[in-house]
């Protein structure tokens, strides 16, 4: 844990929107102009107390922030080891910890003058808390989804509707999220003069990375005091699971400097890794180019991007954020994968030992939680991000476990 | 003198605008590939721009799309096009080509391994669509040791000052994008297009080509009476698209050797304008 000290690891991007060799800035030309113009604003607005107390005044009275950190002391029991501690997202106003990102976006929106709303959505949370935040602001709102998880997430394209929202169906490639963001660029690149992109995760062209990042850093800063106020001590793992990873980023980032925390980044194992069928770019995958930044893919020989497989719609991207990448690189956070049964597992071990549903993204992070902590000693302290509730999942559980609804 | 400086050389002395057709490698299927690229040459294309096949074209509109998912499914990758290119060069020693493309296939093949074996197979110019000026320089410097043209884009939305950073990097001819859009966008607007194009006139003596969005003889014809070159993508490879795959390769292009040759000759009446 020495090599990543030689670069300020919290000092990262650079001015170009670098992470080592990941991140960067690569899109067509059409759109330099608006990633300077975004770039220029938030930098201004980051440093600028009168938007930092609207973004805090927002997380406080519109999202419910803090957040509680939660002891759960029964699923402790069951894993047989170290105290784990959960840091709730799932409570937060739409229920996941996207809605952190899109009121910052949504207040960048403003301050930028933009009137019209554009997002991709995965398992639809990002897309339901953007529309959330374009009715508060009285902004039109237009997410792109994939037909494929249009079908999955049902639910969630009815809650966006009733917010006013539109939900356009991507038929093209894979119909998941990776090909909702290939339309949303071209929406973008279209009306790029009145337009702002929501980016849901912490990847893409910079600044996006670096703002979703810094919105979400509210999840660690709020753990770390939490933690040292419930337990008197840092905690001795972290473990937060990745498709983009912007909650795990925002969950580690302040905890970045803090050599005695390990932390985990859980990947979908989907299948198994030996099967392919998965959404690990980091455990399985390699560098590359997609979405505007370089970072670690699932790819073919040819460089195409490979249709990745979860249970979750969340993490069914055969991305990741750029920092990650670095991350992992650098050997400061581990990165690992559970699998669609071990979720699912653990979906129902927390939802019975504790009354907690937590969303299938989420439940992946809890998984390997519960196997780590087994392997450590009562008195230590494990924090997970539970970033989600379970609600939007109900169907695809039944499903699983072979019943009807 | 490069394919490329050679070809504008000859249009400029003969006052003409250049016509440069844009298929995607391997659509419908592999085997039309180089006979399409023949036939585009004997019906009027000056410069050919190949397209390669990517999963994920995030700078294409929905006909150049389903071209790319067309040739995907036959599995082509950037190996296969440099080598159709190979073919291609067999019997034709003089057309430039052009390949346009994404980053990824590029990187993953190796910036190095690309550029050599393009270069052996007499590909002139590349153009990355989603790698700017930023993010350019270790593969810029790959291709120039190789002589191969980086053609780069210039849009509406850029600036004077990176119009002229660009135009510092760019080598072959400058492609300004016409439209705020994706390719096949329906919203070309010539006055404005041409506006722009004299922002970029005022900074650079390299040749111009202009596309998106240029679908049909009169678009052609509008955008062709101030460009040097005219670029022309979606409105072909909506017809490679229809191509009924039982016919052979020399029956199947006829439908669009006749558009391009109708687009080469709505640019020919414009010579006396020059």
């Amino acid at each position: 844990m020495t090599e990543f000290k030689e670069v300020e690891t919290t000092e990262l991007p650079d001015s170009r929107g670098h992470f080592g060799a990941y991140g960067g800035r690569f899109v067509a030309e059409t759109l330099v102009s608006a990633l300077d113009e975004l770039d220029r604003v938030y930098r201004m607005l980051r440093d600028d107390a009168d938007f930092q107390q609207e973004f805090d005044w927002d997380l406080a009275h519109y999202v419910g922030r803090p957040s509680p950190l939660y002891y759960a002391e029964r699923l402790s029991q069951r894993a047989g080891g170290a105290r784990i501690f959960l840091k709730r997202e799932d409570l937060n106003h739409t229920g996941a910890h996207k809605i952190n990102n899109t009121v910052g976006q949504a207040l960048l929106a403003k301050h930028m003058g933009k009137k019209r709303i554009i997002a991709e959505t995965g398992a639809g949370q990002h897309g339901v808390a953007s529309a959330t935040v374009a009715a508060r602001f009285g902004m039109s709102c237009h997410v792109f989804m994939g037909e494929e998880d249009i079908r999955r997430q049902s639910l969630n394209v009815y809650r966006m509707k009733l917010l006013g929202a539109e939900v356009i169906p991507v038929t093209s490639g894979s119909r998941t999220l990776k090909d909702a963001m290939n339309e949303a660029m071209r929406d973008w690149v279209t009306n790029v003069d009145d337009t702002f992109y929501i980016i849901g995760t912490a990847a893409g062209p910079h600044p996006y990375p670096m703002l979703v990042r810094d919105f979400q850093c509210v999840i660690g800063r709020e753990a770390r005091m939490q933690c040292l106020e419930q337990a008197g001590q840092l905690p001795d793992a972290l473990v937060a699971c990745v498709g983009g990873g912007s909650n795990a980023i925002g969950l580690f980032h302040p905890f970045l400097e803090d050599e005695s925390v390990a932390m985990y980044g859980v990947e979908a194992g989907g299948l198994g890794l030996s099967t392919g069928k998965h959404a690990a770019p980091l455990s399985d995958g390699r560098p590359g180019v997609l979405h505007g930044n370089r970072t670690y893919l699932m790819e073919d020989e040819n460089g195409q991007i490979l249709h990745t497989h979860s249970v979750s719609a969340g993490l069914d991207y055969p991305g990741v954020g750029p920092e990650h990448s670095w991350l992992k690189d650098s050997g400061r956070v581990t990165y690992v994968t559970a699998d669609d049964d071990e979720a699912m597992v653990a979906f129902h071990n927390l939802t019975l030992e504790e009354g907690i549903m937590p969303a299938l993204e989420s439940s992946h992070a809890v998984a390997y939680a519960m196997q780590l902590a087994g392997q450590m000693r009562p008195e230590q302290v494990v924090v997970v991000n539970l970033s989600g509730r379970g609600d939007k999942d109900i169907h695809t559980v039944a499903e699983r476990d072979g019943l009807q609804m | 003198m490069s394919r490329i400086e050679n070809r504008f050389a000859q249009l400029k002395a003969a006052g003409r605008c250049g016509l440069v057709p844009y298929i995607v490698a391997g659509d419908p299927a592999p085997g039309y590939t180089v006979a399409m690229m023949h036939a585009l040459v004997a019906n009027g294309a000056d410069i050919i721009e190949l397209g390669v096949p990517f999963s994920d074209p995030m700078a294409e509109g929905p006909a150049i799309q389903l071209g790319h998912e067309r040739a995907l499914m036959h599995g082509v990758g950037l190996r296969d096009v440099i080598a159709m290119v190979g073919e291609f060069r067999e019997t034709d020693s003089v057309t430039p080509v052009l390949l346009m493309g994404y980053t990824n296939p590029i990187e993953a093949m190796g910036y190095s391994h690309f550029a050599n074996t393009a270069s052996v197979a007499g590909i002139d110019a590349v153009l990355t669509v989603d790698m700017p000026p930023e993010e350019l320089e270790g593969f810029d410097r790959i291709l120039r040791d190789h002589d191969i043209d980086n053609v780069l884009l210039v849009s509406p939305t850029t600036s004077d000052e990176r119009i002229t950073q660009i135009v510092g990097l760019a080598r072959g001819f400058i492609y300004f994008v016409s439209l705020k859009g994706v390719t096949g966008a329906g919203h070309l607007d010539v006055e404005a297009v041409a506006a722009d194009y004299q922002r970029l006139r005022a900074q650079t003596q390299l040749p111009l080509a202009v596309g998106f969005g240029i679908k049909d003889v009169a678009a052609v014809k509008a955008v062709g009476a101030i460009a040097d070159a005219v670029v022309v993508g979606s409105a072909l490879v909506e017809l490679m698209g229809a191509i009924d795959r039982d016919l052979s390769a020399t029956e199947a292009v006829i439908d669009i050797a006749r558009l391009v040759s109708e687009m080469r000759a709505g640019l020919d009446t414009l010579e006396s304008a020059e």
